[in-house]
């Protein structure tokens, strides 16, 4: 796992070759860090707990991605469709079923999800280029839904309905920085539920059929069920994600930022980490999260200095940066941050002899 | 379905789809050479249709820089094109020869963001109405047709014009691929790499040449395109079409392409004689609908070959 060990510092047996936390000082370092997470609110300023509870949702979708795209090696451009989905169910059980919150990311991940199945039936035939075309089809089908049936739930023309504030046991989510607590929450328990999966019969599986479909066949992996399988859990993940992200805007539509280009930007996010790492969509996500606000500053920097020309500048500086940053990593390092973080542990194992 | 509509919506979806072959003819040809599903295409057709408005004298602060007339922009747009293809080909495919399908098909949507912020920073975000349209929406032709609504079809000349430039491109780009030595040492490229290697043909320089002709081809679909519609930035999500069409005729087939292009114009146009107001209203995504359809039933399209690999 994520962890820097000096020299020598070997695994004696199995379980401690298998353990994500192997050592006291990285349960140290695990509570120091959860200690310091949990207090974000009180010390961190208000752009930074907003900024960190974008991230902890996007991280949420992207490993839902990672595991479709990183691990089982199928190709999806419908994401943010999915993020829609899931929004969109947990905006309505809430406000119309009256459901507890915890309750509605549930239903919203098993909604999304089976919607998610239904556009993987074609991995049944085809895979590749053709299967990104079918995950195309979902990002242009759902929205267009959304938009123009059952105008009176969805929102009609307008695309957007609001999102009922969380209240959990009397408390109520509005500020970003009590929200903050139940992406907090939710991430840490997707973030162990897709370490198990990762590490489990469940992850060997997809992996194997991402290598080599035909020996995994061989191999007893029924492959259709596994890409299903792979499916759902992608897109039960960026229905809860979606969920969240509507009750954190207050607000779920497809004006909000659920296009083609949120689903291209979370598969590069994914590159940009490193597929099929565990690590990479937090690398990722945050590097992305970060370009994407240093872009909107120098935008609204030039805007400002050139007065007539603000509305290009503020509309041209994301997608240049984010196009020329994940080009560039494509070429130069085309397995993510994750694979630096790799390289960096092995180089500091050896430090004292070689490099 | 309202029949009195269908006649006059065959005849828009016809000439509409031959704007789309012609799109879907650029994202073919570099598939066949280079097996490259270039998600950048639909920005290479709209910063063509924005060069051309360029050339043609069109600017922001009515400051001309250049005022061709359009038989005059529009090779300028062309040649300018042809570089950036092959540009692009150079910097950002080159490096990816041998990656895996999903670093490639990144490549090419990391690009398209790309080309979109810098057409954003170099023309304005707002749509551009001055086109040196020949045509203008109101020029139309009307034929005699018992049956169709009022006994009439109506075809915008703008729309007609295209249909007739569309077929002959794509007229000419057969013969190109069929007789010259160029398209042959392309289809020999798009066999086998290696073989093609072996008989003396320069591959990588193959490449180059397919992204510049494909840039060509987008700069021709794009002026189309603004005939009809105008210069935005949207003509990028609009060209998104071209990707079913091509599914539809069958990857590795430009015939297939060109009759993709046509069906998936037809089926936007004909989804709104439906007398159904919500099945009007999905023109949008009736493509992608026939898409979905293809993929489960005919995967490897209409014409392509049964090369697919299915698991």
């Amino acid at each position: 796992m994520a962890a820097l060990r000096p020299a020598g510092d070997f695994d004696r047996t199995y379980e401690q070759d298998m353990g994500v936390i192997r050592r006291p000082w990285q349960w140290l370092a695990l509570g120091v860090g959860f200690l310091l997470l949990l207090t974000a609110p009180r010390w961190a300023g208000a752009y930074l707990v907003s900024t960190a509870n974008r991230i902890f949702i996007l991280v949420i979708a992207v490993q839902g991605l990672n595991i479709l795209v990183g691990y089982t090696g199928q190709i999806s451009l419908g994401q943010a469709a999915f993020m829609l989905v899931g929004g969109y169910t947990s905006a309505l059980v809430t406000s119309h079923l009256s459901v507890p919150f915890p309750l509605a990311l549930l239903i919203a991940g098993l909604v999304s999800g089976l919607i998610g199945l239904l556009f993987g039936l074609p991995s049944l035939r085809v895979k590749g280029f053709y299967l990104a075309m079918a995950t195309l089809a979902a990002q242009f089908i759902i929205p267009w839904v959304s938009r123009h049936l059952y105008p009176d739930l969805l929102g009609g023309p307008a695309g957007r309905i609001s999102a009922d504030v969380p209240v959990i046991f009397g408390i109520s989510f509005g500020e970003v920085g009590n929200y903050y607590y139940l992406s907090l929450i939710t991430l840490v328990i997707t973030t162990v539920a897709v370490l198990n999966i990762s590490r489990s019969r469940l992850g060997r599986a997809f992996v194997s059929l991402r290598d080599n479909d035909l020996a995994a066949e061989l191999l007893g992996v029924n492959l259709f069920d596994y890409k299903l399988r792979a499916f759902f859990i992608a897109s039960f993940l960026a229905g809860v994600a979606g969920a969240l992200r509507a009750h954190s805007q207050r607000g779920v539509g497809t004006e909000l930022g659920y296009g083609l280009a949120e689903s291209i930007i979370m598969l590069g996010m994914l590159v940009i980490g490193g597929l099929g790492t565990n690590l990479g969509p937090f690398l990722g996500v945050t590097m992305v999260v970060l370009l994407e606000d240093t872009a909107g500053v120098a935008g609204s920097t030039m805007a400002k200095l050139f007065p007539t020309q603000a509305a290009r500048f503020l509309t041209s500086f994301r997608p240049i940066f984010f196009g020329l940053v994940l080009m560039l990593f494509l070429i130069f390092e085309p397995r993510g941050l994750a694979h630096r973080w790799q390289t960096f542990k092995a180089a500091w194992r050896l430090r004292p002899f070689a490099r | 379905m309202n029949w009195q509509l269908v006649p006059q919506q065959l005849a828009t979806g016809l000439l509409n789809g031959g704007i789309i072959a012609i799109i879907a003819l650029g994202i073919v040809l570099i598939y066949r050479s280079s097996e490259v599903f270039n998600f950048s295409h639909g920005q290479l057709v709209m910063l063509g249709a924005f060069l051309t408005w360029w050339f043609a004298g069109g600017t922001e602060n009515g400051k001309e820089i250049f005022n061709l007339p359009l038989w005059g922009a529009v090779p300028l747009a062309i040649i300018v094109m042809a570089g950036l293809g092959l540009l692009i080909e150079r910097l950002a495919l080159r490096p990816m020869t041998g990656q895996p399908l999903l670093a490639i098909i990144l490549m090419t949507l990391g690009l398209a963001q790309l080309l979109d912020g810098t057409a954003a920073i170099i023309f304005g975000t707002e749509p551009k109405n001055n086109f040196p349209a020949p045509f203008s929406p109101s020029d139309v032709i009307k034929i005699p047709f018992p049956g169709a609504f009022m006994d009439v079809i109506i075809l915008k000349q703008a729309l007609l014009a295209t249909a007739i430039v569309a077929v002959i491109a794509a007229v000419i780009f057969m013969i190109f691929f069929q007789y010259t030595r160029i398209g042959l040492a392309m289809r020999a490229t798009s066999e086998d790499h290696e073989l093609a290697r072996g008989v003396g043909i320069n591959v990588p320089r193959v490449f180059g040449l397919s992204w510049a002709i494909a840039g060509i081809i987008a700069t021709v679909g794009g002026v189309l395109l603004a005939t009809v519609t105008g210069v935005s930035l949207s003509l990028a999500t609009i060209t998104l079409v071209a990707f079913p069409a091509i599914l539809l005729g069958g990857l590795e087939s430009f015939s297939g392409a060109i009759i993709g292009g046509l069906l998936v114009g037809l089926a936007q146009a004909l989804v709104q004689a439906s007398s159904v107001q919500t099945i009007r209203g999905s023109s949008d995504i009736a493509p992608y609908i026939l898409l979905l359809i293809v993929l489960v039933i005919r995967p490897e399209g209409l014409f392509g070959e049964k090369r697919i690999e299915r698991v």
